[in-house]
């Protein structure tokens, strides 16, 4: 809620080009997705109608099985972002920069299930006793992922806090840059690819009689879903989590309570390092290849899925993951197909930044506000 | 000022303390991470790499200096302590040997550990390079027992030796170190003397480098103990004289230092202008490849280093610049261009494409004005990802040639006298050079402008810059303007100097090597971006530019992640710091050494840049990157 002293501020403040063009942006932003999104209903309904014979003359529109796939492959994806994003948003609102080195905490955690499951299939036991040897990768990527995240802060984060502002997140990208390196020369720089998975669990689904999913893809979900519920009984109904959320509010004030501010820290960024490495493992299972640039997209996408919901909340981080993850999957073909531009697919990722740079410019808090300690507020 | 402050190891007021008063922990922790580092090294392939690179031959490669010369730097850091002013200090004595030679037996424990596993596991299927290769050097061929055997004395020595640094005198320390470096940096900078000496061969040059390199390459055994030799005697006799020289030269003021200062630039312009003409292809290509990178870098310098803006996706002026270069200029342009469209010179299309920078900074740089820096530093990122998409993506694949770039760009013509492309380096490097000189100036009187001075006000506190009357809007867009232009017109000279642009030039990965140089040289100083950028880029190698070292090219990012992560703890303000910058990066210790001092904060201006009361110079010198 803006005070009414900032909007007078605010109001008596000179209105300079700058303003201008970005209301300018604003409105060209909204019109081309807003035409967008009329010109795909105009296609739905009649794939030849005048406007689309003129803008997209090879338009054929989406078949209700297609529009499901992408929600699907979308909201899956998304689930991911947002177990990332948790990392993102919970670091942000205790210590106020970004953890830019995330997204490696990530791409551990892929890799690590990718060399674990690869052993037990060598050994057999992914084939005999599937859910066994996964639960086994799961806490072993959990395991790695947190340690590098706890390390991480150790040896880079903690001796720079209170420096300036920039400092630490030039610093999360060093050690991002680090660790994206020493996979390349510990593991090599080709792609890897996962063991296959059994197939009652690959196989399509019928859900509700309408829903034909993945068996993966719901995996995925679930799984997302379960460690969604998880963190949320801890920060919420746990003392831990109290002490979390108290320390992301005022550090001084916290620590005045008796709380132990570091090893609260600690564990802030081991239970965002523990989502992402569950992340790790569900990208694994899905996309059964991982390298080491694997953490930097996604990395950077859950990101903007953080700041989407809103920084410092974390339902808003999955929310946030969901409508990336989503729009992403989705907007290529229903808001720039229609428009006529080739290879739409291409152009995935740069829809994912440009949501991000829509939200910050219309709505900077994000979508469901965020909740940011007092002295990052400003 | 008192003298003990200047001097980095004032005479000490205690005794020596026995050597069994150790802090146990501390060693331990140093010797384990030496263990781990030691053990990471070996396992990154690098001393097998670099084994190829002979430093003296036959004795001594880069890939064993890879391995060896931790134990060292662990054995001397393990036991330097802070001194403060006015504080008591202990003397130096056997128990810092002591220290050192534990923390380097823990580290040559591991690798022993690591020689044991390697014989006997083979589990090369994550770890790639763990091979029988590894093995032998490990165990110096010969065999299992002797390697896992031989690594303890060593480490042992080794540690010892770097912990006995603490007892020596600091001239005998200079010297020592002096020694040492003089022959790594002949033989790190092998290539390029070699080159040189080929340009000077009437004064007989090259009959002194036959008896200073081996043939295949590397130093010759009595080459490396005479430079060894004059480096030890340039530490003992020759730093009087330069301090000396020095001192006058700070000692000048008004007018004469003006006249100083405009001779050593001219100086510098001259051999800057003079040297590519008596040096081969090779050096000229680095220096060529540096430069593009200084003037990348300054651009960078005033985004980051003046107005404080951390501009990830700088590559997208970069790509801007060598597209629009290229795109102008080509004579295979993409089919969706119309066809009156001439084909422009590389001049004329210059004008186009400082243009269309400018735009673009100005594009990209209003929606992110008002942001939090670090969102406005994702966001960046994020334009220079869609800027690269967009070059490579299909619907713009008619203009832009999608992912196999524009090709078929013509060098640039001066004036009829000489064509610039690539298969020339060292026009190439006249080229890079003007535009360098151009940076350098802009970016020297834009530091002193009435703009110059806004950027460091916001950088320092944005609020307060803007009740100063600052435009700060203007201003941040301004530096976004002017660094653009600086990497386009790098673009532009890498359009004409490799004849294609393609996507992948332009990746993320660029804009972070630029900021490492930026940092590593320190941040809002020319001379310091300059000096990274050669020091980086010369060296280890661009992000696929190969440097002098090579067979660094697989570890050259790791390098850099590390540098970046060990600068920004250590040394914020880089190598060549801007006073002003490492001021306010360090304030709190300014403050609390002028209490110290019992001063209140007075006198410190003229020492601002050789006080380090955080203990980081190491006196002895730079650790080998």
């Amino acid at each position: 809620m803006p005070s009414p002293v900032t909007a007078e501020h605010n109001k008596l403040k000179r209105r300079l080009g700058v303003d201008t063009f970005l209301l300018f942006m604003r409105v060209v932003m909204s019109t081309f997705v807003i035409l967008g999104l009329l010109m795909f209903i105009g296609q739905q309904i009649d794939p030849g109608n005048f406007i689309a014979s003129r803008v997209n003359p090879d338009a054929t529109g989406l078949t209700a099985a297609q529009f499901e796939g992408l929600v699907i492959s979308g909201l899956s994806q998304g689930a991911m972002y947002g177990l990332i994003a948790l990392g993102y948003s919970m670091v942000y609102g205790v210590l106020g920069f970004i953890n830019f080195a995330h997204g490696e905490v990530f791409m551990v955690g892929a890799m690590t299930g990718m060399i674990t499951s690869n052993k037990l299939h060598e050994s057999g036991a992914w084939e005999s006793n599937f859910a066994a040897s996964l639960l086994f990768v799961l806490l072993i990527a959990i395991i790695c992922s947190t340690l590098t995240a706890v390390i991480m802060e150790r040896v880079a984060y903690r001796p720079l806090r209170g420096s300036p502002r920039l400092i630490p997140l030039i610093t999360s990208i060093g050690v991002s840059f680090f660790i994206q390196n020493v996979s390349v020369v510990l593991l090599g720089p080709g792609a890897k690819s996962y063991p296959t998975l059994p197939d009652w669990l690959a196989r399509k689904r019928e859900l509700l009689g309408f829903i034909s999913i993945e068996g993966t893809r719901l995996m995925v979900l679930v799984v997302a879903a379960v460690s969604m519920v998880a963190l949320w009984y801890l920060v919420e109904r746990t003392k831990i989590g109290k002490a979390m959320r108290a320390v992301a509010e005022d550090k001084e004030i916290a620590s005045l309570m008796g709380i132990n501010v570091n090893r609260t820290i600690v564990t802030t960024f081991a239970v965002g390092g523990a989502m992402a490495g569950v992340a790790g493992i569900l990208w694994g299972l899905l996309f059964r290849s991982v390298v080491h640039t694997t953490g930097f997209l996604p990395g950077i996408k859950a990101f903007s899925a953080a700041v989407v919901g809103g920084i410092g909340n974390m339902g808003g981080a999955m929310a946030g993951g969901i409508t990336l993850g989503g729009a992403e999957s989705v907007a290529p073909l229903v808001l720039l197909e229609p428009w006529g531009i080739d290879g739409v697919s291409q152009l995935k990722d740069a829809v994912a930044f440009l949501v991000l740079i829509f939200v910050l410019l219309v709505k900077p808090t994000g979508l469901f506000g965020e909740r940011l300690s007092s002295e990052d507020r400003a | 000022m008192s003298a003990a402050f200047t001097e980095p190891h004032p005479p000490a007021d205690l005794a020596a303390r026995r050597v069994t008063d150790q802090d146990w922990r501390r060693v331990l922790n140093f010797g384990l991470l030496l263990a781990m580092v030691l053990v990471f090294v070996a396992l990154t392939n690098m001393p097998v790499k670099l084994d190829r690179r002979m430093l003296i031959e036959p004795v001594f490669s880069m890939g064993y200096l890879s391995l060896l010369w931790l134990p060292a730097a662990l054995g001397l850091l393990v036991s330097r302590q802070p001194v403060l002013a006015g504080m008591p200090s202990y003397a130096k004595g056997p128990r810092e040997v002591l220290a050192g030679a534990l923390v380097g037996l823990i580290g040559g424990a591991g690798l022993s550990v690591l020689t044991v596993l390697l014989d006997n596991f083979d589990i090369r299927d994550p770890l790639v390079n763990w091979s029988p290769q590894l093995l032998d050097l490990l165990s110096f061929q010969r065999g299992t027992t002797f390697g896992a055997g031989v690594w303890l004395p060593i480490g042992l020595a080794l540690g010892a030796l770097g912990g006995s640094a603490h007892v020596l005198s600091v001239t005998a320390r200079r010297v020592l170190g002096w020694a040492f470096f003089t022959v790594v940096a002949f033989a790190v900078f092998e290539t390029v003397i070699i080159d040189l000496s080929e340009g000077f061969a009437w004064l007989g040059a090259e009959r002194l480098v036959d008896e200073l390199y081996f043939i295949r390459g590397g130093l010759t055994v009595h080459g490396a103990a005479a430079l060894a030799v004059v480096g030890g005697l340039f530490a003992a006799f020759g730093r009087g004289p330069a301090r000396r020289a020095k001192e006058n030269f700070q000692a000048l003021e008004g007018p004469s230092r003006t006249r100083a200062n405009a001779v050593g630039l001219l100086v510098c312009a001259a051999a800057l202008v003079v040297l590519p003409l008596f040096l081969g292809g090779i050096t000229n290509e680095l220096l060529a490849n540096v430069g593009l990178f200084v003037l990348l870098a300054l651009g960078l310098n005033i985004v980051v280093g003046l107005a404080g803006i951390l501009d990830l996706g700088y590559v997208a002026f970069f790509a801007i610049g060598g597209y629009t270069a290229g795109i102008l200029t080509t004579t295979n342009r993409g089919e969706s261009w119309p066809d009156w469209m001439p084909e422009f010179y590389w001049g004329t299309a210059l004008i186009f494409v400082v243009i269309l920078a400018a735009l673009a900074g100005l594009f990209i740089g209003a929606p992110v004005i008002r942001m939090r820096g670090d969102y406005l530093a994702i966001v960046t990122l994020g334009f220079g990802e869609i800027i690269r998409l967009l070059f490579l993506s299909d619907w713009l694949g008619g203009y832009t040639g999608a992912a196999q770039g524009v090709t078929n760009i013509p060098g640039v013509q001066v004036f009829g006298l000489a064509t610039v492309k690539g298969t020339d380096p060292r026009a190439v490097f006249y080229l890079v050079l003007f535009f360098c000189a151009v940076a350098i100036y802009v970016s020297w009187r834009l530091e002193r402008s009435r703009l110059g001075r806004a950027w460091m006000a916001i950088r320092e506190d944005e609020s307060v810059a803007e009740a100063m009357g600052i435009n700060t809007v203007n201003a941040k867009l301004m530096a976004f303007v002017v660094g653009a232009v600086l990497a386009s017109f790098s673009g532009a000279i890498l359009a004409a100097k490799v004849g294609s642009v393609f996507p992948n030039s332009f990746i993320i990965l660029v804009s972070i090597v630029i900021l490492v140089v930026v940092i590593v040289g320190g941040m809002g100083n020319i001379v310091g971006v300059i000096v990274g950028s050669v020091v980086l880029i010369g060296i280890l190698g661009g992000p696929r530019q190969p440097g002098l070292l090579q067979e660094f090219s697989e570890y050259k990012l790791l390098i850099y992640g590390v540098l970046l992560v060990w600068m920004m703890l250590k040394r914020p303000e880089g190598l060549v710091p801007n006073v002003r910058r490492t001021r306010e990066l360090h304030q709190a210790e300014y403050l609390q050494d002028a209490w110290l001092r019992g001063e209140i904060d007075t006198e410190t201006d003229s020492h601002a840049d050789d006080t380090d009361p955080g203990g980081v110079n190491t006196g002895g010198g730079v650790l080998p990157a």
